[in-house]
């Protein structure tokens, strides 16, 4: 089977300023991909460009996404195709609730793939079910988007937001930053829960202690717009001990 | 002068609009001639008037009847109403006549009078006199001095004292005429000490024809009253609509006046608000989505006259295409009205880059032991929540869709009555998607 996301030598500009400069990678289904690297590093530019976010242009290079061109798809194309983006920054929408935000992309999501609506208990089933798993209580159901939320409850909403759409290939942008340690083990633990041989997850940290949860397969250090070094998990290990400065003299 | 001809008019036909009316009316139309000579119609060259120039509006040729001939419709057939809870207290005012023809016999509490105003001066002149045109300032503007000038029928509630009426009051102004056509109507609700009461006003408006519409409501909120006074207008591209509200407020009554305007020509709205007694608590609400050319211009006016009251003014625009909006919102707090607490939020949305939005907020302050604000903002939708509802799979126009409704969301937390706050809801999602929700039938009761 063709590989699940394959990125060949991505450039990226933000505001004409080249942010991503060639970047390559590969993801299989049944992986976790941790990807560090140093503040400016690209890291946030890449999660951002792959779920299309317009404020990004991609000026070379290619992304396939399950056999599909993904630079050529609208934002709501990739997520109905099984893309998904935890927001490192969730956006807060006041006066939409949860249950009408959640049910309308869901039921986008399965019309796409040409499936019914999903009914009315049906739905309430799914969603307790889902935020269960993140620890979220009942009144999420009627609370606005993300608003009034902690900063643990907006990044546990992502979670819950993730196994509600059941993507392909989750990507979890620095989604520990500003949890406590509790907070992080919800997170973690969702996402393990919902991790099976036939997705993927794209972990983008800048500390390692997520990794203490969630356990690559691969770690990629991100520096100046590309990958620099990959390895196992032990790298992250090393990364914690050492910091970056090694590895950028190494690749300088 | 465009003033002269309705001058002419009144004067050349004032035998026949008075024999088709009612002596309390009658009474008042003298003294309104006087200020309408004196002021004339609002002109942009107004201040308060600056972005709708009312004088415009009259400039045209409209059919005016004054000798009350019936149109033949039954709107208790034609429009019937399916929602139960809201549609049993359901009058009409066809033009500016009263329909009283099959009017559903309704068991009020004792006092209760819900009609027409031709009828009830007739009936009850000493209530009568003692409210009609009190809340009216005929100086404020030359429309309301017109409409007092021509008015012949119109709507009134009459709750007295110690009554609640549980089922709320819904009135439906129909314009319907094959040529254009000039309607004065006039609403009066009073509502006694320790009553309560809401009423729904509707405008729908056919769209063969232009129509011109004044239309004055008085709303007396006596000692510890409360009332409801909603307004939802779904006219047409061709209907001009100058309304004024007076209310009156006495000591810890309790008003809402919220407006929403769906669909419509040219509107202009007054709000004129006296808190007349203390602790009296007042909210002026609106929500406006409009769009193509609609003009719609909501100006109103908080009188903090005693100590201790409670205002909140919010009002919401969405402007589409090349739809104009126009807010002022003045708070005046007199030297005696201590301890004022006066808020006025608004919100706009220019969705296309197209659209004007002109806004003023306004505050006159002569206590000093108040809290009073104004909060208001103008933009378009917010970028970051659009990719993010992008980003779970729902499509751009959808998104918009949601965060459209989302923005207007809180004028409708303001309803307080759930059957109508959830028909106003699947109204507005209509509204928004384009779709047609004016119709045959009553649009709240469909």
């Amino acid at each position: 089977m063709a590989n699940l996301l394959n990125i060949k030598n991505l450039h990226a500009t933000v505001d004409g300023k080249e942010i991503l400069k060639g970047l390559n990678l590969e993801v299989n289904r049944g992986e976790v991909h941790a990807i560090m690297g140093p503040n400016g590093a690209g890291k946030s530019t890449l999660a951002s460009v792959l779920v299309g976010n317009p404020n990004f242009e991609v000026t070379e290079g290619s992304v396939s996404f399950d056999g599909l061109d993904l630079l050529e798809m609208e934002p709501e194309e990739r997520a109905c195709e099984g893309l998904f983006l935890s927001f490192q920054y969730p956006v807060e929408i006041p006066g939409v609730s949860m249950t009408n935000f959640m049910r309308t992309a869901l039921n986008e999501v399965r019309k796409h793939k040409g499936e019914d609506p999903v009914s009315a208990s049906e739905f309430l089933k799914l969603m307790k079910e889902k935020r269960e798993l993140v620890e979220l209580d009942s009144s999420l159901a009627s609370r606005s988007v993300n608003e009034g939320f902690s900063g643990g409850e907006k990044k546990r909403n992502e979670i819950f937001q993730m196994a509600m759409l059941d993507p392909k290939l989750a990507i979890l942008d620095e989604t520990d930053s500003g949890l406590d340690i509790d907070a992080l083990r919800i997170v973690a633990s969702g996402v393990n829960k919902l991790h099976r041989p036939d997705n993927a997850t794209l972990v983008i940290t800048h500390y390692q202690r997520l990794l203490d949860y969630i356990k690559p397969d691969f770690v990629h250090v991100l520096y100046d717009g590309r990958i620099v070094k990959s390895a196992g998990a032990e790298l992250a290990l090393e990364l914690e001990e050492k910091g970056y400065d090694w590895i950028i003299k190494e690749f300088k | 002068m465009i003033e002269n001809q309705y001058i002419d008019l009144f004067t050349t036909y004032r035998a026949d609009i008075d024999s088709n009316s009612a002596a309390g009316i009658n009474y008042h139309r003298e003294k309104a001639f006087e200020a309408f000579k004196a002021l004339g119609f609002p002109t942009s060259k107004q201040e308060d008037f600056l972005h709708s120039d009312i004088a415009t509006a009259f400039e045209p040729d409209y059919g005016i009847n004054i000798r009350r001939i019936p149109l033949k419709i039954d709107p208790y057939t034609d429009y019937k109403c399916n929602v139960p809870d809201l549609s049993t207290n359901l009058y009409f005012l066809i033009n500016d006549m009263f329909f009283d023809q099959g009017v559903p016999e309704i068991n009020y509490p004792e006092g209760v009078y819900a009609g027409s105003l031709k009828t009830f001066a007739e009936q009850h002149p000493d209530v009568f006199s003692k409210y009609y045109n009190q809340a009216v300032d005929l100086e404020k503007n030359g429309t309301v001095a017109f409409n007092t000038m021509f008015v012949q029928d119109g709507f009134v509630l009459y709750v007295p004292d110690n009554t609640v009426l549980e089922q709320p009051i819904q009135l439906i102004n129909i314009l319907r005429s094959r040529f254009d056509y000039l309607v004065n109507r006039r609403i009066l609700i009073i509502v006694g000490k320790n009553s309560q009461a809401k009423v729904l006003v509707c405008d729908h408006a056919v769209d063969s024809a232009k129509f011109l519409a004044t239309q004055v409501a008085e709303i007396f909120a006596e000692e510890n009253a409360h009332v409801d006074f909603y307004e939802l207008e779904e006219s047409s591209e061709k209907t001009t609509r100058i309304a004024s509200t007076f209310v009156h407020q006495a000591k810890n009554s309790n008003v809402l006046v919220n407006n929403l305007t769906l669909n419509c020509g040219f509107t202009r709205n007054n709000y004129h608000v006296k808190l007349d007694g203390e602790y009296a608590e007042s909210t002026v609400a609106g929500m406006i989505i409009a769009g193509k050319k609609q003009h719609v211009d909501n100006f109103a006016f908080l009188d903090h006259a005693k100590p201790n009251c409670h205002s909140t003014q919010l009002f919401k625009y969405v402007l589409q295409d090349e739809a104009l909006g126009a807010f002022c919102g003045r708070i005046l707090v007199e030297k005696d009205a201590q301890k004022t607490m006066a808020y006025q939020t608004n919100n706009n949305l220019c969705a296309s880059p197209h659209t004007h939005m002109y806004s003023k907020p306004q505050l006159e302050i002569y206590a000093d032991d108040v809290k009073c604000s104004h909060g208001l903002t103008t933009g378009q939708l917010d970028e970051d929540a659009l990719f993010y509802m992008r980003a779970r799979g729902i499509k751009k126009d959808d998104a918009r869709l949601l965060l459209m409704q989302a923005f207007t969301d809180d004028v409708l937390r303001l309803v307080r009555l759930d059957v109508l706050r959830e028909r106003l809801h699947d109204l507005v999602e209509k509204r928004f998607k384009g779709e047609q929700v004016r119709c045959g039938n009553c649009l709240i009761c469909k």
